[in-house]
């Protein structure tokens, strides 16, 4: 697992939360993810039953998360039936084994990928390399990060922290092109490259965004045409599938195409929207159905809710950490709130638990949710697990601070006593020459409040009756069936 | 906008408010500490429009600094005690939409005691009782200033109190209202937060500040003052913009009147 988490030749990854308490992205990261968040917003707000459409979606994520193991048998047979090979992996090493296996049977040589954070999960470009096979990302951010030996800083827009003129300055270094800012020269120059890597593949692999239960299909949305040259265009098409993708039926479809582009890239819906029923005749299709991690969400019945996320990113843009901290600081493939609230399940608390901590828990990820995950109370639920269990926050120095701490504050002759302190600390902290601790961390950008005369306790006691009218007598009933 | 919150949670006010009925203040520690005119703008304000106040003095905290970092074990017992000391109260109000959060929609999470519970959706946030318990929608309040609002985030996204505030300040005579450009952004403080992650908390707050300046206001108004003891220590630190005040709603709404 660790080596998942340290990405070769990936500096910035040496700590797990490097950069999470700095902020760290180029401005450019925080001012396009802002922009977007606002754009997504102007979109759904055109929808005056969006909020009706949340709730149905998370009813049915709800029921499909509870029922995976019936709609998993249910996909497969259906698929099945339509020629493609179903293949199940517990964790990473084992789908890549079931990758590696296809590719020598059917003598693959060069592979193209559409799109899938699954893959990342697998780190499969680096595992197909070492197997001699070259790998080529075909989504165009994806593209950019591969050539510039990056990883993707955002789940829906990988290169988003890099410029047009970042972009022309790599494809003039990596592909010998003549420099551009052009957007259209320069993605002129990526399907040029890219048209040939589709011939000349073996096997092509795609994510998948939804798994159809009932009919046995699958669904795939994306912009760039790339999506369904991948999957048609070699001999061999290798799905990599969640077990969390899974929708009951064809029929709930509709409403997350409607709720995952205006989420996602705030378009109403997404140029292609692939419905891929099965084999087509001649050629192969795999479909590799992963847990890696994700049954311990399921395991944990306060955390299904984060089994219920589409991948849209919306929480992310809206994520004011990872706007100024960007995607690379939270150390593994899902960054910012959604990430914080999945990776401590998938790849265990004992590596990720500071990431729910990554957080002033303003909810805002949890407001824009377009499937409803209650993103913010999972992280509060997280910090809970993370100080209980094996994890970089469980601290006894920490858990002894708030032993003491609840100990002032159960009773008030113990409060007035912890608060004196607290005052006379914040009076004599203008003499120190330094600051220690929380104390520096408040002082470096900022001022003290200044501590006034009396508490309010204090003042209360001398003239606090004259807002008492009548207390003595007045009780006022409970509320039925408390009291 | 509506509500898209999947978790407001529901707060116990039925039945409605009789006059006459007593209400329990809450006052968060640093208020009563370091604001006490919070709180007695408060007690000012429920008493104006007919409400009895009362303060039980054995009251500490809500346990929300132990509950968000986690201590969900040492937060319990602080929250037991605030039971059993707002028990005999059927209202209760708070000058923090904070701390009136962790009361009405996290003491579930950390003890699933029906009495418990209950007593936590009795935890009303100062303007939302105004508005909806007493009916009020003006204050009598003067306050000739240009004045931009913060509502804290808690406030804001688990409760959804965002309209009580916004009414009583434009009732206020002479207030001029300062639109904050991106007024639903966090301003960075999040409690431990704060110090937990510093650069990263002051980073949010510099863009918070920017915001306030930009808005052309010499008064920065909030229903969370914590937010407020985050965004002065910034605004006081830089001699450009050391003329800014921060203020509680509750000092604006009781503001130019005698009682």
């Amino acid at each position: 697992m660790s080596s998942q988490l340290h990405l070769a030749g990936a500096a910035f990854l040496k700590s797990l939360t490097a950069g999470l308490s700095e902020p760290s992205a180029p401005k450019s990261l925080g001012a396009t993810t802002e922009r977007s968040s606002k754009h997504n917003q102007a979109v759904i707000d055109a929808i005056p039953y969006f909020q009706e459409w949340r709730e149905a979606a998370r009813q049915v994520k709800t029921y499909a998360i509870a029922n995976l193991d019936k709609l998993l048998v249910e996909f497969e047979r259906n698929i099945t039936a339509r020629g493609a090979t179903v293949l199940y992996a517990q964790d990473a090493a084992e789908a890549n084994r079931h990758i590696l296996d296809i590719a020598a049977e059917h003598e693959v040589k060069s592979v193209v990928k559409a799109k899938s954070m699954l893959s990342e999960e697998l780190e499969l470009n680096h595992v197909l390399e070492e197997a001699g096979i070259r790998a080529v990302e075909t989504d165009l951010g994806e593209y950019i990060v591969q050539l510039a030996g990056q990883r993707p800083v955002h789940i829906v827009t990988p290169a988003i922290h890099m410029s047009a003129a970042d972009v022309g300055r790599l494809f003039a270094e990596k592909l010998g092109e003549p420099y551009s800012e052009e957007h259209s020269k320069l993605t002129d120059i990526a399907r040029r490259h890219l048209r040939e890597e589709y011939l000349a593949a073996g096997m092509g692999t795609s994510g998948c965004n939804f798994a159809l239960a009932d009919t046995g299909t699958l669904v795939i949305v994306e912009n760039e045409g790339n999506g369904g040259l991948s999957t048609s265009t070699p001999p061999v098409h290798v799905a990599l599938i969640g077990i969390e993708k899974m929708l009951p039926k064809a029929a709930y479809l509709p409403l997350f195409l409607n709720l995952l582009p205006r989420s996602g890239t705030g378009q109403k819906l997404t140029s292609y929207t692939h419905l891929i029923h099965g084999a087509t005749p001649g050629q192969k299709l795999y479909v590799i159905l992963l847990d890696n991690g994700r049954s311990n969400v399921l395991k944990d019945p306060a955390a299904t809710s984060a089994l219920h996320c589409i991948r849209c990113g919306a929480c992310i843009n809206a994520c004011p950490v990872y706007r100024r901290a960007g995607g690379w600081a939270y150390g593994w493939v899902y960054p910012g709130p959604i990430g914080s609230i999945l990776t401590p399940h998938l790849v265990g608390l004992d590596q990720a638990g500071k990431l729910p901590f990554a957080s002033s828990l303003c909810g805002a990820c949890g407001e824009v949710c377009p499937v409803k995950i209650d993103i913010p109370h999972q992280l509060v639920h997280l910090r809970h697990r993370a100080v209980n269990e094996p994890s970089p926050m469980n601290s006894w120095t920490e858990r002894l601070t708030w032993r003491v701490w609840a100990w002032f504050m159960g009773g008030p002759s113990r409060y007035k006593l912890m608060m004196a302190g607290v005052r006379m600390g914040v009076r004599m902290a203008k003499f120190l020459p330094w600051h220690p601790g929380k104390l520096g961390a408040w002082t470096r950008g900022r001022e003290l409040p200044k501590v006034p005369g009396p508490a309010f306790r204090s003042w209360w006691r001398r003239h606090g009756n004259q807002y008492t009218q009548d207390q003595e007598g007045a009780r006022s009933p409970l509320p039925p069936g408390e009291g | 906008m509506s509500q898209s919150n999947p978790t407001v949670a529901p707060r116990q006010d039925d039945p409605p408010y009789q006059t006459g009925e007593p209400v329990a203040l809450f006052i968060p520690c640093y208020i009563d500490q370091f604001f006490p005119a919070i709180a007695q703008a408060t007690a000012k304000l429920l008493n104006r429009f007919g409400a009895p106040v009362v303060y039980p003095p054995e009251q500490t905290c809500c346990g929300q600094p132990a509950f968000n970092s986690g201590y969900w074990d040492e937060a319990r017992g602080v929250i037991r005690h605030f039971c059993d000391v707002f028990e005999p109260y059927r209202w209760i109000v708070c000058p923090s939409g904070s701390c009136t959060a962790m009361c009405r929609v996290f003491f579930g999470h950390v003890d699933p005691d029906p009495r418990i519970v209950g007593i936590g959706r009795r935890v009303f946030e100062l303007t939302e009782f105004l508005v909806d318990m007493l009916g009020v929608t003006d204050t009598g309040a003067t306050f000739p200033h240009r004045v931009t609002v913060h509502l804290g985030c808690h406030g804001r996204r688990e409760l959804g109190v965002i309209d009580p505030p916004m009414r009583l300040l434009k009732s206020v005579r002479g207030l001029t209202y300062c639109e904050l450009p991106d007024l639903a952004d966090c301003c960075g403080f999040g409690g431990t937060f704060s110090v937990k992650m510093p650069g990263m908390s002051l980073a949010m707050g510099g863009t918070k500040v920017e915001n306030v300046v930009r808005s052309g206001a010499e008064v920065v108004v909030s229903n969370d003052i914590s937010c407020m003891m985050h965004v002065s220590g910034l605004l006081r630190r830089d001699p450009a913009t050391r003329h800014i005040e921060t203020m509680h709603i509750a000092e604006v709404l009781a503001a130019g009147t005698r009682d």
